[in-house]
């Protein structure tokens, strides 16, 4: 490596950096700012905390997130069960007829456009409570429902991939020492996979928190989520509240992520171990 | 090369027709599509035995043990274990327990939860666990150990590891996939005998499945030679060594030279061969089941050719060539001699005394042997 590639580099790095960052970086800067317009930056009173308090004190908003996080938090630990089960049954049983099929059917939702999948969603929950009589109305069950429908095939995805390069003689070592195979699962398979079951959970879980596609179809009255509150706010004109919003969820994330990676960098080692 | 078995059992069961094998594989074949991994195998193993599995890479010797283990299903044929069929009996249920080529130890668990993960699924005490744990780890010297995680071990630490767990539980049946394949060979020799002495203190029966024939030859009561999914020659470690059965067999064990001949003389006390490859007769003090003039192999180790300078009696069972190459490994010497069919021959000549009768390279030399040496296959 010469000297002038290394700078070239670090400008390009430097562009997408910036390109990525620097929108969110105004975000933030202007969730500080005094004035009422998101595009007027008022030195006078400003940095103040006056909207982070406003924020507190909106309902509306409030009770969006309240939604969101339960909505996300269901449908993360649904996703994981389900799409665990499927994607172990998927790398494990390989003379199972149709695998190719199968394997093809998880990756569609996948590549699904969300107005497709939310709009049969609906059509089915309407077919079933004229049917069945439930789901009695759409609301917050009918949106998990619905959320799960994609999120499970992304963690069938990431668990499958995951026991593809995992050492299925510790499975059987296992089965040699005397512990039958719902034990061998909970004992040994499940606790090495685990940082993919993770991943799996946290991805599902960010999938349901900001999508607006099919919640929108699936949702009834009084079960907005916050992205759909705030997808009907900025049609109004952007507020200073929204930033504020924006700031807190960015600076959660980053938390987590942060979190996740350390706590994952220790968790490589055993794994490096473990191929 | 050591040529007499280590292993515990003084009585020869496998020549008692009567006797019961504790293990048995009855015609077993394990076809993965087209490919037969294992060929129509059959073995009988006794009680206390260490019976060696030896073979090339990719002859099936895994995918033998496997069956045993309860891993694969025999595409055809069945295994019987203390006179039970094992056919549809889960590993879980067996009365065996194996060590795997890839040790797999589990990961996420230390040292001490490793091995003791068998004798909790056995629901024993908490206080005898502890106790046979640590006994168990004493006795592969990692006792203090006890605490790491496999990936802060070494190989031959890991392999331990995976021999103790597979102890723990006193099986009467142990499965043995290369145990000793990663250790260096002071180690290796060590456990060796220290298997064979374990053997003998808890009366397990062995099955160790090896590439290395000396380790075969060190730890078996006998040995089960594989080839190409088949069990070529099962036999005690000098049978296999002193009379192959054929030419794969000589040559894998050992190493040995191989003159391929006609016979021309067929008695019942002897038979004589003409051998091109040799340039010369080779006169053999038994006799052999072979048709006349048919195309026959003998084979004569290394350590049972005479190497002089001066010419010996007779015509049989000599021949003359020149010193090629000399490998001088402490022990003993190997000379290279390429004779005038440009055949070359290995001889191997014990470094007894200090003074030996110097041969060197390209000195004309003759070479002769018993006529109870060769062994005639043919195949
Ligand atoms: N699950 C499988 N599917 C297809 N072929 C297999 C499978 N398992 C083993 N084989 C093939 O069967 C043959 C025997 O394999 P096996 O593992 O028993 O060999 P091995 O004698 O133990 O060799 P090594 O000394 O290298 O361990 C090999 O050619 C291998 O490719
Ligand atoms: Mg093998």
């Amino acid at each position: 490596m010469n000297y002038k590639s290394s700078y070239f580099i670090i400008t390009c790095l430097a562009f997408g950096f910036a390109f990525l960052y620097i929108p969110i970086l105004s975000m933030v800067v202007f969730s500080f700012n005094a004035s009422k317009l998101v595009t007027v930056w008022d030195s006078a009173h400003s940095p103040t905390l006056k909207w982070y308090y406003a924020l507190l004190g909106n309902d509306e908003i409030l009770d969006a997130a309240w939604i969101s996080l339960k909505v996300a938090v269901i449908n993360a630990s649904g996703s994981v069960i389900l799409g665990t089960l499927a994607g172990f049954g998927l790398a494990r049983f390989s003379q199972f007829r149709g695998r190719f099929t199968l394997n093809a059917m998880t990756t569609a939702p996948l590549v699904m456009p969300e107005v497709i999948t939310g709009l049969s969603l609906l059509l089915l929950f309407v077919a079933l409570e004229q049917l069945i009589g439930w789901p009695a109305g759409r609301g917050i069950t009918t949106m998990t429902i619905g959320h799960m429908t994609f999120s499970m095939a992304y963690v069938t995805v990431i668990v499958n991939s995951r026991l593809a390069t995992f050492d299925t003689a510790l499975e059987e070592a296992a089965m040699d020492l005397g512990a039958r195979p719902l034990k061998v699962f909970f004992v040994i398979t499940m606790p090495i996979i685990f940082p993919a079951i993770l991943s799996g959970w946290l991805l599902a879980f960010t999938l349901s928190w900001d999508d607006l596609v099919i919640s929108s179809f699936t949702s009834g009255p009084g079960s907005s989520t916050l992205p759909m509150v705030v997808f009907s706010k900025v049609r109004l004109g952007v507020s200073p509240e929204i930033n504020v919003l924006a700031t807190i969820t960015i600076t959660v994330v980053t938390l987590m992520i942060v979190g996740v990676s350390l706590w994952m960098a220790r968790r490589a080692k055993l794994d490096k171990a473990a191929d | 090369m050591t040529t007499s078995g280590g292993a515990a059992v003084k009585s020869a069961p496998w020549k008692d027709p009567s006797a019961r094998p504790y293990v048995q594989v009855d015609r077993v074949t394990k076809a993965f599509g087209d490919f037969k991994a294992v060929d129509d195998v059959s073995l009988k193993i006794y009680k206390g035995e260490i019976f060696c599995l030896l073979g090339a890479s990719g002859c099936g010797k895994t995918t033998l043990l496997r069956m045993l283990g309860g891993f694969e299903t025999p595409t055809s044929g069945k295994i019987f274990i203390d006179g039970e069929d094992m056919t549809g009996v889960p590993p879980y249920e067996r009365p065996v327990n194996m060590m795997f080529q890839s040790y797999a130890l589990f990961p996420h668990m230390n040292v001490e939860e490793n091995v003791a993960f068998g004798l909790k699924q056995d629901r024993i005490p908490k206080a005898e666990i502890k106790e046979r744990v640590a006994t168990m780890l004493d006795l592969v010297k990692l006792g203090d150990f006890a605490k790491r995680k496999p990936h802060q071990l070494s190989g031959g630490q890991r392999q331990r590891v995976a021999l103790a767990r597979s102890l723990v539980k006193r099986p009467k049946l142990l499965l043995l996939d290369e145990p000793l394949g990663a250790l260096d060979k002071k180690l290796r020799e060590h456990t060796q005998f220290e298997l064979i002495s374990l053997q003998d203190k808890l009366g397990v029966t062995f099955v160790v499945v090896t590439h290395d024939q000396e380790e075969a030859m060190t730890l078996a009561s006998r040995i089960g030679v594989m080839n190409h999914g088949e069990i070529v020659q099962a036999g005690t470690p000098s049978e296999i060594y002193e009379f192959p059965s054929s030419k794969f067999v000589a040559d894998f064990v050992g190493s040995v030279n191989m003159f391929e001949g006609k016979l021309i003389e067929d008695e019942p006390e002897h038979v004589r061969i003409a051998s091109d490859d040799m340039g010369g007769t080779i006169y053999v003090s038994h006799g052999i089941s072979a048709p006349p003039e048919a195309i026959v192999w003998a084979a004569v180790r290394p350590e049972k050719i005479f190497m002089s300078t001066a010419q010996p009696a007779g015509t049989d069972n000599v021949v003359r060539g020149a010193v090629q190459d000399i490998a001088y490994l402490g022990d003993l010497s190997i000379y290279l001699v390429k004779l005038p069919t440009g055949k070359v021959v290995r001889v191997t000549q014990p470094n007894t005394s200090r003074h030996a009768e110097a041969i060197t390279w390209d000195q004309q030399v003759y070479l002769s042997w018993d006529a109870t040496s060769p062994v005639v296959v043919t195949r």
